[in-house]
């Protein structure tokens, strides 16, 4: 009898770790799909500790062998949320000299090699500096070619290393990454050939005015905007309790926050 | 005699804890910041419209239709706008998203009219645009999947006991309206990607 119901217990206990689709975080690359050899692992998890020393930001790669019929983009942002990749945003400690953000600021390098499917996840504290834009450029033409030549590793190493480039940078020019990409956006487009094409824009610019002045006339924008700035980057946090087990040498979430930002593609 | 003085007031101020004194309001927040961030995201695919439309303007100046409903589509969205306050009311609700659902489905047009002209789908500007877009675009489904995840707990919390006494005698708080999926498709993203 006893036993019988010491069993039903178990089953209680094991129903919600049931329901758990992600792979535990075993380190600072998580190869649950099996593709990078140990060199690379050992090279991205060198460059990882090390941004997180100067900065705190998380870079974290995997690789997962099924995305469980998600897209992507779902997959990324809840395994985020679920691990806590990036320091717990810290209220009313605004910019720090250390990094530009002081949470929240967690990158995932996601690969799905059955699905052929990759993603960069930014976390809300790192949007502005690795950008949709950017991470798609990323994305376009360090990790998208070796993956199409077969070269999986090749491509997670390089993404990585662009990753890790642009958010070791101090934040004046990290921004000036951002902007020259837009401004290579601006050049790409005149090159484009449209006569008109300044013309439109002015009137779109024009139109674009006019339509926001008449929204602003309300006056709501701007008191509905407020609870954003205070509320809205720790919304995500979700795993306060899983910092800080950093005792010898383990590896753990801060318990970042993530907000579907990055971009993905597929081969 | 004195016991009970000194207990009842601390039994008085647990009961309301428990009573959700504290915890409707703390819900009550937290629909409303996901609401913002909902708001915020639809306000920042407003934002990259007008470049967007400019730049398929300079290469499909023939598909004046679809661009013109894009634009329609995006005042439209701006003008249509929503107080935390009124979340409790599905009407406006509905209007709110209907706004915005047209918008979606007028990008979704843009994108498929797009297909034609193979020099602006390797146009450098297009292809930054497109992926701010399509990264809006999945911003907007997290935010609203955090929106109605709030409102469940905040619905759940008044309807529930004990906080439903509080919720009943002190806040006289309503439901409030989670998104929906009000055609086929709606919570799927335009397709934006080639």
């Amino acid at each position: 009898m006893l036993r019988r119901l010491l069993a039903l217990l178990f089953l209680l206990l094991a129903a919600p770790l049931a329901a758990q689709e992600f792979p535990a975080l075993t380190g600072r690359v998580v190869d649950a799909a099996n593709i990078l050899p140990a060199e690379v692992v050992a090279q991205i998890t060198a460059r990882s500790e090390a941004i997180e020393k100067q900065s705190g930001a998380q870079l974290v790669v995997a690789t997962v062998p099924s995305l469980q019929g998600y897209e992507i983009e779902e997959y990324g942002y809840r395994l985020g949320r679920h691990w806590g990749i990036g320091q717990k945003r810290v209220a009313g400690k605004g910019g720090s000299a250390t990094g530009a953000a002081t949470g929240d600021n967690g990158v995932i390098l996601l690969v799905a090699p059955n699905e052929r499917r990759v993603r960069i996840e930014v976390g809300y504290g790192l949007e502005p500096i690795l950008t949709d834009a950017l991470s798609s450029l990323i994305i376009q033409t360090q990790i998208l070619p070796q993956f199409r030549a077969g070269n999986m590793p090749a491509g997670i190493a390089a993404g990585f290393d662009s990753i890790a480039q642009q958010v070791e940078l101090p934040p004046e020019q990290a921004a000036a990454n951002v902007q020259a990409a837009e401004q290579r956006r601006a050049a790409g487009g005149d090159g484009g050939g449209f006569p008109f094409g300044f013309l439109i824009f002015m009137a779109f610019i024009i139109l674009w005015i006019m339509l926001s002045s008449r929204r602003s006339k309300g006056g709501r924008r701007a008191r509905r905007g407020g609870p954003i700035v205070i509320w809205g980057p720790g919304m995500g946090g979700g795993g306060g309790g899983r910092g800080g087990w950093g005792g010898g040498g383990g590896f753990g979430g801060g318990g970042g926050g993530f907000g579907g930002g990055g971009a993905s593609g597929g081969w | 005699m004195r016991a009970l003085r000194i207990a009842l007031p601390l039994l008085a101020a647990l009961s309301l804890t428990a009573c959700g004194f504290n915890s409707i309001p703390t819900k009550e927040e937290q629909v409303n910041a996901s609401w913002g961030e909902v708001e915020n995201q639809y306000q920042r695919r407003a934002d990259l419209i007008p470049n967007l439309v400019s730049t398929v303007q300079g290469y499909a100046k023939q598909e004046q239709d679809v661009l013109v409903g894009v634009t329609e589509a995006r005042a439209k969205a701006t003008q249509t706008t929503l107080n935390p306050g009124d979340l409790s009311d599905p009407a406006k609700v509905a209007a709110f998203q209907q706004a915005q659902d047209g918008l979606s489905s007028a990008l979704s047009r843009l994108m498929v009219v797009v297909e034609k002209y193979p020099d602006l789908k390797s146009n450098q500007n297009f292809l930054a645009l497109q992926s701010q877009l399509e990264g809006t675009e999945n911003r907007i489904s997290v935010a609203r999947r955090d929106f109605n995840t709030s409102v469940q707990a905040y619905n759940t919390e008044i309807r529930t006991f004990p906080s439903i006494i509080a919720a009943k005698t002190i806040y006289g708080s309503e439901p409030k309206t989670p998104f929906k999926a009000t055609t086929a498709n709606a919570e799927v993203a335009p397709q934006v990607k080639f």
